[in-house]
């Protein structure tokens, strides 16, 4: 393993965008965060800006009005990046598949690398699909 | 001096949530304004007409995931007043028990939320460390940390035995020595807190009656508002005294929030100490008719929901109003004045929920 895919392995640095979900997904990556699960442990940090991050976390279903921004997110991360949506309606659309704003899952606007199921998805599921993209960044660098 | 303008938004470190705020500077300066609201909007109002009235139960506690108990409950109450369906005193008092455990958990995480926008991280920590209890809780008792998907027409649908009573009280007390120790008095005392917080983003009690704040957003400014006191649910047995400060500033409704804080995790403990035997759900035969308004008392402050029901198995209207929604004129009169420095506070005491607001 080279050195850069080593340190990108070692200290993944996520970014992460709420377009419609309902908080509950957004509450339980910030609770991945904080002292019981504690992912700070494994060098994963949360970051504001999208020009530092290696993995995009997205929660909630694409909309007519978030879908630019999210590309936008996506087109300012350096390559190379991940997606990790977290949650059944980012997967596709889920209980607001018949709502008449949203697009549907989120891959209908940005190429998805994991999907994390739960309504909400637990702390635990969403350090295991993290855990899972880092697999995808190594193969990546290789 | 020239004007900037700085987008504040939708991606921003401070919120998990999308927020634009368009803020118009002078120096450092906030002079001016816009709120820009969407990005989250899903349209939840009509795909409730296109489901059937028990069916929107799950649509509607993920309205947010935050309060999603106390967006059920609204709905539950009202198409319990359509159906003529009264729910038994039991369910009556879970009700409560899921409404206060909820709040405890959302005022938790506000204040966390703060603590980080102002970059006391171990306070943040210290906070969602104390919430981790009452997500325990809640997964014990409802089954899910978050959306506990317990109310239904007709009551709830999970009861708690003795034993886990025992059990959550023993929780409460663990939680409750947590915050008189190492929450509430940081809050309430440290001297960091109250240099960020303190004068800043005041509304006045005149301006919040007129811009028809709620919540603690109008408590923190001496309006005695508090949904809780017209009785819904099994409050009516229970005391309540609205928890007002008058400063109207940030750092009172940060203290409003510490302090209901402690009276939520009480109320719960009294809930369970008084919960009457019985069943918990009663059978729904008919369909809504009619119409009706039914209130209740969120984290944020007070929801309205307004439902028309016209005797089929669909609704034919679902109409929300949701606390943030009812809180942005006001934070929109806070923040001109304000240095930009102090932007990310000020819209964080009014603790917004986007998804709420955009449902």
């Amino acid at each position: 393993m080279d050195i850069l895919t080593r340190s990108r392995t070692k200290s993944p640095w996520l970014l992460h965008y709420s377009c419609g979900s309902c908080n509950g997904c957004d509450i339980e990556i910030l609770a991945a965060l904080t002292p019981l699960y504690d992912v700070e442990r494994f060098g994963i940090v949360n970051m504001g800006n999208p020009k530092h991050a290696d993995v995009l976390l997205v929660t909630g279903p694409a909309n007519w009005r978030n879908y630019r921004v999210l590309r936008n997110i996506y087109d300012q991360m350096p390559e190379p990046k991940l997606v990790v949506v977290v949650g059944v309606c980012g997967s596709t659309g889920g209980v607001f598949d018949k709502c008449p704003n949203t697009l549907g899952g989120i891959d209908t606007v940005i190429p998805v690398d994991v999907y994390i199921p739960g309504c909400a998805a637990r702390p635990e599921a969403i350090i295991d699909g993290v855990v899972l993209a880092l697999g995808k960044l190594e193969a990546y660098g290789t | 001096m020239a004007r900037t303008a700085i987008p504040f938004g939708p991606q921003h470190p401070v919120f998990p949530e999308p927020v634009h705020l368009k803020l118009e500077l002078e120096d450092e300066t906030v002079v001016g304004v816009t709120p820009v609201i969407g990005y989250m909007h899903r349209g939840i109002e009509k795909a409730a007409e296109l489901k059937t009235f028990r069916q929107n139960v799950f649509l509607i506690e993920r309205i947010c995931g935050i309060c999603s108990f106390m967006h059920s409950l609204a709905y539950c109450q009202g198409v319990e007043a359509l159906t003529d369906v009264e729910a038994p005193p039991r369910a009556r008092f879970l009700r409560v028990f899921w409404s206060e455990l909820s709040r405890s958990h959302s005022h938790l995480l506000t204040l966390g939320l703060l603590a980080d926008a102002m970059g006391f991280e171990s306070l943040f920590m210290q906070c969602w460390r104390a919430r981790e209890i009452v997500l325990d809780i809640s997964e014990m008792t409802a089954g899910h940390r978050i959306i506990q998907s317990t109310c239904s027409v007709g009551g709830v649908r999970r009861d708690i035995n003795s034993e886990m009573a025992k059990e959550v009280d023993a929780r409460l007390r663990a939680l409750q020595e947590m915050l008189d120790r190492s929450i509430s008095p940081v809050f309430l005392h440290d001297y960091t807190i109250n240099r960020r917080t303190e004068g800043k983003g005041i509304v006045p009690k005149e301006q919040a009656e007129l811009l028809g704040a709620v919540g603690p957003t109008a408590r923190g400014s001496g309006v005695t508002v508090d949904i809780r006191q017209t009785g819904y649910a099994a409050y009516s047995d229970l005391s309540i005294d609205p928890v007002v400060e008058t400063a109207g500033d940030s750092y009172a409704r940060t203290k409003v929030r510490v302090r209901e804080l402690s009276r939520s995790v009480e109320l719960v403990r009294e809930v369970l100490a008084m919960m009457p035997a019985g069943e918990i759900l009663v059978a729904v035969s008919n369909y809504p008719e009619g119409e009706t308004v039914s209130r209740v008392e969120q984290p944020r402050g007070e929801e309205i929901m307004y439902l028309k029901g016209n005797s089929t198995n669909y609704l034919e209207r679902v109409r929300v109003r949701t606390p943030t929604f009812a809180n942005i004129p006001a934070l929109l009169g806070m923040l001109p004045g304000c240095e930009l420095a102090d932007v990310p506070i000020i819209t964080l005491s009014i603790d917004p929920c986007i998804g709420c607001t955009e449902r």
